[in-house]
């Protein structure tokens, strides 16, 4: 079976973001840009799927030369191959979505792995859109997954509960947390690596429909007000409580 | 769970590989995640935790530099320091289990064994389904192992040993001992298996350092050793002395990791414990003790690399080694104690790994030749003249 998974190269949760000068990008300067965490569960689930039912897996990005190294750490953790679609400027998921979807079709792939979101835009939605422009089915945000030949039994996390779905191949699957722990790419598999290949071709054109305007960080928190620093403060604090901040 | 972002003033990151980098991250995820977590548990009840063997495993940290048809990564010096600083981040107790399995364990075989010991035991050292130990120090000789006392004497099919062995690292849980014993007074090295009757490894207990780590004795009563599990090409003390240097380059590095932690914890410990007024960051004094940390870790990292490219390029001297394992070692020691400083108070309690990594460089500035041993070899080396005698 031939198994993709899509993923996309993002800044670190962990690094402070600042605005580029023009209002519209991150500035790049010491960010350190890593695997998308969902995608490294989508990798998880690929390689699971790969090793439950056989196959391929092929690493699919859409992006500027950088994405290889998040594509190398899929391939660290075992997927087969890499392909790189490239494109150096900003493109909205609508863009992303048709790039990969061609990818997929040239690639004659069953089942689809993408995180149920990418943490640097958050938009939540290339899966889907994937999926609608392949014509498969689709899971999203999936905790827990089954394959029994084309039979997909899976679980999506909905509000207050869980879901129980059906369906078949050819599907796309975004997957949450929870639906395994990925692994650690191993020693091994590093230098595996660098034995797989990562095609390189240009992303299908595609118009933006969507333009980003202005990029802003959000307010500072209004300072917080210290009513009093004994017990005299008590009755004070709480008719605030009460009255202004009404969460009592 | 809190993700480590490492600690590297001077941009040091721009000259590792990609590969080497992501070693490093993996490895850093596995100590945040796997590590961090269950130590000071394993500390406090002074147990090991056995189940990180296979997880270590897995991941590919034992032996890390031998070839891939034994199931090892063949990966360069610096990824394989770059191993051990991250292990160490998380326990020296963790690392000392990886350097005495890699260094000590399976580069001996690797590097004196023949094809059958070889392709017997490497694997399944490197896949953690059989453990290893090493076994040179003796209760009356640890400065000077050349005085060793244990014996092997050719016996019909192979030899008889007897002696005892004393602070070894991973003993009783050990399948194979690498035992040095000295046959017709010279020294050889020879695998020892559990099972080989008159051969026990009792645990030594009541350690207040490295209490996730199990050290043992090994009593040798008569053990039969057959002829095959001599290692051949061992043939005189600088054979476990050239063990002795794979693991001190390892602990060399390792100890940075301990560095990185302790320098860590106290930087956001001072930035916001307050006390008359203002975080302790604010003080001078507090500043200056800072400071200093991330000097010296700096200092230690430039030190670390050079001494891998060294390696790599088969150039690096044993003296080299000892100067980077004498100083790493001392300075990782002296920035665990004044970041405890920094704690106050809290620097002494569990919740925060001061205590700990403190307490365990003691036994890290000791193992693998004392501080003061590495004084004399450097001393010797420069001077031209010896002063161990
Ligand atoms: C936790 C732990 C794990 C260990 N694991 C292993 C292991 O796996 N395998 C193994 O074989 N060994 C192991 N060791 C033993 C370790 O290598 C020895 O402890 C070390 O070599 C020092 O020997 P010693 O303890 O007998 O001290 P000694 O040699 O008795 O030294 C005592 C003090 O005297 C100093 N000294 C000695 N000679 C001189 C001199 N000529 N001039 C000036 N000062 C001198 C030393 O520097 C030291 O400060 C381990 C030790 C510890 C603590
Ligand atoms: C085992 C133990 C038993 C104890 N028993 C008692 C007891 O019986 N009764 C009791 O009352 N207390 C007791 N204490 C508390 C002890 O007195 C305090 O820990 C000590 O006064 C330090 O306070 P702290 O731990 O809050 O550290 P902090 O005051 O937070 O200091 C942290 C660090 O900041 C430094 N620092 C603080 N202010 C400045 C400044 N202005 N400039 C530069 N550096 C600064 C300190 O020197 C220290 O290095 C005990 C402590 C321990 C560990």
């Amino acid at each position: 079976m031939k198994i993709v998974v899509c993923v996309s190269h993002v800044p670190d949760t962990a690094t402070k973001i600042v605005v580029g000068s023009d209002n519209k990008t991150i500035d790049a300067n010491g960010v350190t840009y890593v695997l998308n965490p969902y995608d490294e569960i989508a990798v998880e689930e690929a390689l699971k799927t790969k090793e439950a039912q056989g196959g391929d897996v092929v690493v699919v990005s859409v992006g500027p030369d950088n994405n290889k190294e998040s594509i190398r750490k899929a391939l660290a953790m075992g997927a087969d191959s890499g392909v790189l679609l490239k494109d150096d400027n900003y493109r909205d998921s609508v863009g992303v979505a048709k790039a990969l979807a061609e990818e997929i079709k040239a690639q004659d792939a069953q089942i689809v792995f993408f995180g149920k979101q990418s943490v640097d835009y958050d938009n939540s939605i290339v899966g889907q859109l994937t999926a609608e422009m392949l014509g498969y089915n689709c899971v999203s945000v999936a905790v827990d997954l089954k394959l029994d030949g084309e039979k997909i039994t899976a679980e999506r996390e909905i509000e207050g509960g869980r879901e129980v779905i059906e369906t078949s191949l050819p599907a796309v699957i975004t997957c949450q947390k929870g639906l395994n722990e990925p692994r650690y790419a191993a020693l091994k598999g590093i230098m595996a690596a660098k034995r797989k290949t990562i095609e390189e071709k240009d992303a299908a054109v595609s118009e933006n429909s969507v333009e980003i305007l202005e990029m802003k960080k959000p307010a500072p928190k209004e300072p917080g007000k210290i009513v009093g620093t004994d017990s005299s403060a008590v009755p004070e604090l709480v008719r605030l409580l009460k009255e202004e901040a009404k969460v009592i | 769970m809190q993700k480590f972002k490492g600690i590297d003033y001077f941009n040091l990151e721009s000259l590792l590989t990609e590969d080497e980098k992501m070693v490093r991250n993996s490895v850093r995820e596995f100590v945040d995640s796997e590590i961090i977590p269950i130590i000071e548990d394993h500390y406090m009840q002074g147990t090991f935790p056995h189940e990180l063997v296979k997880k270590l495993a897995e991941l590919g940290v034992f032996g890390i530099t031998l070839p891939q048809k034994y199931g090892c990564a063949e990966m360069n010096n610096v990824a394989y320091g770059l191993v051990m600083q991250e292990l160490e981040r998380g326990d020296s107790g963790v690392r000392s289990f990886a350097s005495v399995q890699s260094a000590l364990v399976m580069y001996p075989i690797f590097t004196f064994g023949n094809d059958e010991q070889k392709d017997y035991w490497l694997p399944k050292l490197a896949s953690g389904e059989k453990i290893g130990c090493f076994g040179l120090t003796e209760p009356d000789y640890g400065s000077n192992p050349g005085g060793m006392v244990t014996q092997a004497e050719k016996v019909d099919g192979g030899y008889k040993l007897n002696g005892a062995k004393m602070w070894i690292t991973n003993g009783t849980i050990s399948d194979v001992a690498v035992v040095w014993a000295k046959l017709d007074g010279v020294v050889h090295g020879f695998l020892v298996e559990k099972e080989f009757d008159g051969f026990t490894a009792p645990e030594m207990k009541g350690k207040h350092s490295l209490r996730a780590s199990i050290t043992s004795e090994l009593i040798l009563q008569d053990v039969f050793v057959p002829e095959k599990n001599l290692l051949p090409n061992t043939n005189n003390l600088r054979s476990p002395l050239m063990c002795l240097n794979q693991a001190r380059y390892g602990i060399a590095w390792g100890v940075v990791g301990s560095m990185m932690e302790c320098y860590s914890t106290a930087l956001s410990y001072a930035q916001s414990r307050i006390q008359f007024s203002k975080p302790i960051a604010a003080y001078q004094l507090t500043q200056n003790k800072l400071v200093y940390m991330l000097t010296e870790i700096t200092k230690a990292q430039f030190l670390n690399l050079q001494l891998a490219k060294l390696k790599d390029k088969e150039e690096v001297k044993h003296t080299h080694i000892s100067l980077a394992k004498r100083n790493n070692c001392e300075i990782a020691l002296d920035i665990a104690r004044v970041a405890r400083e920094i704690l106050g108070a809290n620097g002494i309690l569990s919740e925060y790994p001061i205590m700990r990594h403190s307490a365990n460089l003691e036994s890290v500035k000791t193992y693998e030749g004392t501080h003061e041993m590495h004084t004399l070899i450097l001393g010797a080396d420069i001077t031209g003249f010896e002063a161990f005698e």
